[in-house]
């Protein structure tokens, strides 16, 4: 089966009274459909910045400078304005961060999701455009008289569940959801994921969660794609991640995550993530990795994949291929088996 | 020697209105005492809404219950003048939540740490002051002169929390509140400031409560938690117990809901029972009652707290069997 | 949003003037506008160190002179050298300005504060106040008061008052809602919590943020001022001796300037007032964009 979404290559960046800032440095990564995907990292790692490069939303002094997103057969980047202007919310759909709080206070939500799909089809008739608004707040769990309502009268949760039955409007490809619940309460964020999972296998749509609560990406993900300084450290499935994760900043991240088990331990990752304006010669990682190598400071380590599984991580332990780097890794893998 | 800070029945409401005044309880008859001798470290732990906020504010003398009594050594702070008054405010400190509001944007960072050095004349000499900030700041893992001398939006967030956290040393109280901490910084940098609030706990003996909604990091830095639900207490006690084995519904419910970073834990092993939190409701009863998967008749009237077990009490008709304890007493089953 | 942190002890810190320049040099209008304005400062200051102000006078000179190299701007129908009239006019538009802007801003950064830190019966009663004076129609009011002057009371102190009078609820309504939302800010909680006392924190924690919105203030009531000192003496109410810019106008229009070919007498005077109006203008927009963050292109 054909990914629903093909990322290749994609560069972004910003330039600043400080000079430019590599948000984006080469980003490939596919989805297949019905998969999710989780994007952690740090902030300022670049995520947020995948997720409107995608959308095409990156306004000036940021510019995208290269690259490919491949929506079912379509490349957004060489679509014309009008063209990726219909393509979003009917091909690719974003929930942007903080979400609940723009939706607009003077109309009611019925009128703003009305709003969304006169967008893209002006010539649908009004009660075929209002079922289907009606069915897409069935979809999300909430009673149709929400369609009457204004945003004010809705609690926080709610008012993320409309913003994801907004996108659902036009039967996307793809969603993508950039932190959908941080500013919910720990019982209501569950309720969101949960409304976000169901739709998810209504429509058979791919989902990209963005995010850096691991916790989170554990219950809801199939994978898990870390990003730190804008480029792709690990891609691997949610339990190869989390029992064996190869990248050392995947581990450290994976090492620092608090349990019911090891009460009382902490461990952080040492040194600061560097700016995106003065990104390290070689790998962007190396200052503050355990595992660094002369040829890590000089070359930038290739995003390859880690046969046998679909697995790919952007390191120079794995790319010498011989026994003592092999070693090396399984030295590296961490002893929180919790299978 | 009377307790560092206590707490007497304290209830807050805030009115609205002029004409139809509409009230709304934050907190609820809390009574709570916190020792000098046994620096502990304690959660309070809630939602929003839950009036854990308010605890703090109460707690820093930012505003005054509407009845009840708080004490700072015996004396109620509401009278505390002059002398006295600058003595409570420099033995309870806090750390907020958010690392940029707290910065005076016209000022450099320094003026942070600069401040309380002069007021509460922690220096004698200007060399004396800038060593302090030196030991502060290189004890939160940041260089001091990469730090000291630019203004807060130069520098990342997790460096800003890190110098909030560093004025907390270099004040050293004898109570401080912790308002969320790590909330909004960085997962890698958690265990950084969480370690040096634990640190400032064990090894300069500084009481710490850790307010938070967040029960994972609570479970790793806290001896005894308070669970907090719309202002009254559901569950109280030793850490270990209450979030392993939680008995209130409203602790059972968060719990569930927590999203572990363990893949043997999924939500969807258990059920989320409870209902949707409709807004506004006037409960006379179990706060929790209108959501409570268990509710009874008997919840129409507030339930009061039983104890469980000598280092656990939930406020639950469920466990009607067991002894009542008096809200006064609360402090008595949490473990320092 | 990703936060760039700058890099650690890689970039030396810009001085204050390093950075007040490179912002002039995006804030177009804040540019240009004080650089007028040096430019009008400059002229009257160098103006009052070589004429004599008596010739600002009637009767001091030669009258209806075009310009020449002896009277450069000319001379009027009473006799004034309008070159020492201008500077003259110049320093006391200038004065003032400065005097009701300062005593207009003054108020209302005091009653600003008062009503909105200590709120309750205080704020109430000065919000009433400045809400029902603010609809009354200022023009009218001055020249009311101007007209139903004596002739001889009326000096450029008079009308300051005047301005003044009818000024001040702009800058008291703008500083009280800036001081609201800034009396709420985490810092000053964490002053208080540091030590600070009411009047640190009212002085040193909130007064300096409010900087560029009194900045604003203050220019904005300058130029209210200048304006209507200016229209009030060209309807002839203005102190009719003094060669205030707006007298001359009057004054010459009075005596039918253009249709006897005096065409300097009117122009200078006018020519200057829109550079002062002009400038201002410019300045306040700058200083919009300055103190509101929103406003404010990428810092």
């Amino acid at each position: 089966m054909p990914p629903v979404l093909q990322v290749r290559d994609l560069q972004v960046s910003y330039y600043t009274d400080s000079g430019r800032a590599r948000a984006l440095d080469g980003v490939t990564l596919e989805l297949n459909p019905g998969e999710k995907l989780g994007l952690v990292g740090e902030s300022g790692s670049g995520k947020s910045t995948m997720a409107l490069a995608m959308m095409r939303m990156i306004k000036p002094p940021g510019r995208i400078e290269g690259g490919q997103v491949i929506v079912g057969d379509t490349d957004l980047m060489a679509l014309s304005e009008e063209g990726m202007r219909k393509s979003r919310l009917s091909k690719i759909a974003y929930i942007p961060q903080g979400a609940m709080n723009s939706l607009n206070p003077v109309l009611r939500i019925g009128a703003q999701m009305i709003d969304a799909i006169r967008a893209h089809n002006p010539s649908e008739s009004r009660a075929g455009a209002q079922e289907r608004c009606l069915s897409a707040l069935e979809s999300v769990d909430l009673k149709r008289g929400v369609y009457k309502m204004y945003a004010h009268e809705l609690s926080g949760g709610m008012k993320q569940r409309v913003c994801i039955a907004i996108s659902i409007l036009m039967r996307p490809q793809v969603i993508i959801a950039d932190e959908p619940t941080s500013a919910l309460d720990v019982v209501t964020q569950r309720q969101v994921m949960e409304t976000l999972d169901h739709i998810q296998h209504q429509l058979g749509c791919a989902i990209i969660l963005i995010g850096h609560d691991m916790g989170l990406m554990a219950q809801f993900v199939d994978k898990v794609a870390v990003m730190y300084a804008g480029r792709l450290m690990e891609l691997s499935s949610v339990r190869e991640m989390f029992t064996d994760p190869k990248h050392p900043y995947a581990q450290a991240l994976i090492r620092s995550l608090p349990s019911l088990e090891n009460k009382g331990v902490f461990q952080g990752i040492p040194g600061l993530a560097p700016s995106l304006l003065r990104l390290p010669s070689g790998c962007a990682f190396n200052p503050r990795c355990t595992f660094v190598m002369d040829v890590c400071k000089s070359t930038v380590p290739a995003f390859l994949p880690l046969p046998p599984s679909e697995r790919r991580v952007a390191c120079h332990l794995y790319t010498t291929g011989d026994a003592e780097a092999m070693s090396v890794s399984t030295r590296a893998a961490t002893p929180t088996e919790k299978v | 020697m009377a307790p560092l800070l206590e707490l007497k029945n304290v209830t807050k409401t805030y009115s609205r209105g002029l004409i139809n005044r509409t009230s709304n309880t934050a907190l609820s008859n809390i009574s709570l005492t916190i020792d000098e001798a046994e620096p502990t470290i304690m959660t309070v732990a809630g939602e929003s809404g839950s009036g854990k906020t308010t605890l703090a504010m109460l707690l820093l003398g930012f505003t005054t219950p509407t009845s009840g009594t708080i004490f700072y050594k015996g004396k109620d702070i509401s009278t505390l003048h002059g002398e006295k008054r600058m003595s409570f405010r420099r033995e309870v400190q806090a750390v907020f939540q958010d690392p940029f509001a707290v910065f005076n944007p016209f000022y450099t960072v320094d003026h942070l740490l600069s401040v309380p050095i002069k007021k509460f004349k922690l220096a004698k000499t200007k060399a004396q002051a800038r060593d302090k900030m030196d030991e502060a700041l290189t004890a939160v893992g940041l260089r001091p002169d990469d730090i000291l001398g630019r203004f807060p939006h130069q520098l990342s967030g997790g460096q800003r929390q890190r110098i909030n956290v560093a004025r907390a040393l270099v004040l050293k109280p004898r109570l401080l509140i912790a308002d969320e901490p790590v909330s909004m910084v960085d997962a890698s940098l958690r265990a950084n400031i969480l370690e040096t609030l634990r640190s400032l706990q064990r090894d300069h003996g500084v009481t710490i409560i850790y307010i938070t909604h967040d029960l994972t990091t609570a479970y790793h830095i806290s001896k005894s938690i308070i669970v907090l639900y719309r202002g009254g207490v559901m569950e109280a006690g030793d850490v270990d117990k209450v979030i392993k084995t939680p008995q209130h519904p409203y602790t059972r419910l968060l719990i569930d809901s927590i999203p572990w970073p363990d893949l043997s834990r999924r939500w969807g092993e258990t059920e989320l029972k409870a209902k949707e939190p409709e807004g506004g409701e006037k409960t006379t009863g179990c706060r929790f009652a209108p959501r409570c998967p268990y509710v009874m008749e008997q919840c129409k009237t507030p339930p009061p707290l039983f104890q469980l077990n000598r280092t656990q009490t939930a406020s639950c008709f469920l466990y009607g069997a067991n002894p009542e304890l008096e809200p006064e007493r609360l402090s008595e089953l949490l473990p320092v | 949003m990703a936060s760039i942190a700058v890099p650690q002890g890689q970039v030396r810190q810009p001085g204050r003037l390093a950075l007040l320049l490179r912002y002039l040099r995006r804030n177009v209008s804040l540019a240009i506008g004080l650089f007028v304005l040096f430019l009008l400062v400059a002229f009257t200051v160098t103006g009052l160190l070589t004429v004599d102000p008596k010739d600002a006078y009637p009767l001091a000179v030669r009258s209806k002179q075009p310009p020449s190299l002896e009277y450069p701007l000319g001379t009027d129908f009473f006799g004034r050298n309008l070159y020492a009239a201008m500077v003259v006019g110049m320093w006391q538009t200038a004065l003032i300005g400065v005097l009701a802007g300062g005593l207009g801003t003054l108020i209302g950064t005091i009653l600003g504060f008062v009503s909105a830190y200590f709120g309750g019966w205080t704020d109430s009663t000065i919000k009433g106040i400045c809400q029902i004076l603010t609809p009354i129609p200022v023009f009218l009011i001055q020249v009311v008061i101007a007209g139903s002057l004596d002739k001889r009371d009326v000096t450029i102190y008079t009308m300051a008052l005047i301005v003044v009078l009818l000024a001040w609820m702009g800058p008291t309504l703008v500083i009280r809602s800036q001081v609201l939302t800034m009396k709420e800010r985490q810092f000053v909680s964490v002053a208080k919590l540091s030590g600070v006392s009411e009047w640190g924190v009212i002085f040193k924690e909130i007064l300096p943020n409010l900087l560029p919105f009194i900045a604003a203030a203050f220019v904005t009531q300058v130029f209210a001022a200048v304006f209507a000192a200016f229209y009030l003496a060209v309807i002839g109410l203005g102190p009719l001796r003094e060669p205030l810019l707006g007298n001359i106008v009057w004054a010459a229009q009075s005596q039918g300037a253009f249709f006897n070919g005096w065409w300097w007498w009117p122009t200078w005077p006018a020519l200057a007032m829109v550079l002062i109006l002009g400038s201002l203008a410019l300045i306040i927009m700058g200083l919009d964009e300055f103190a509101n963050p929103r406003v404010r292109r990428s810092e």
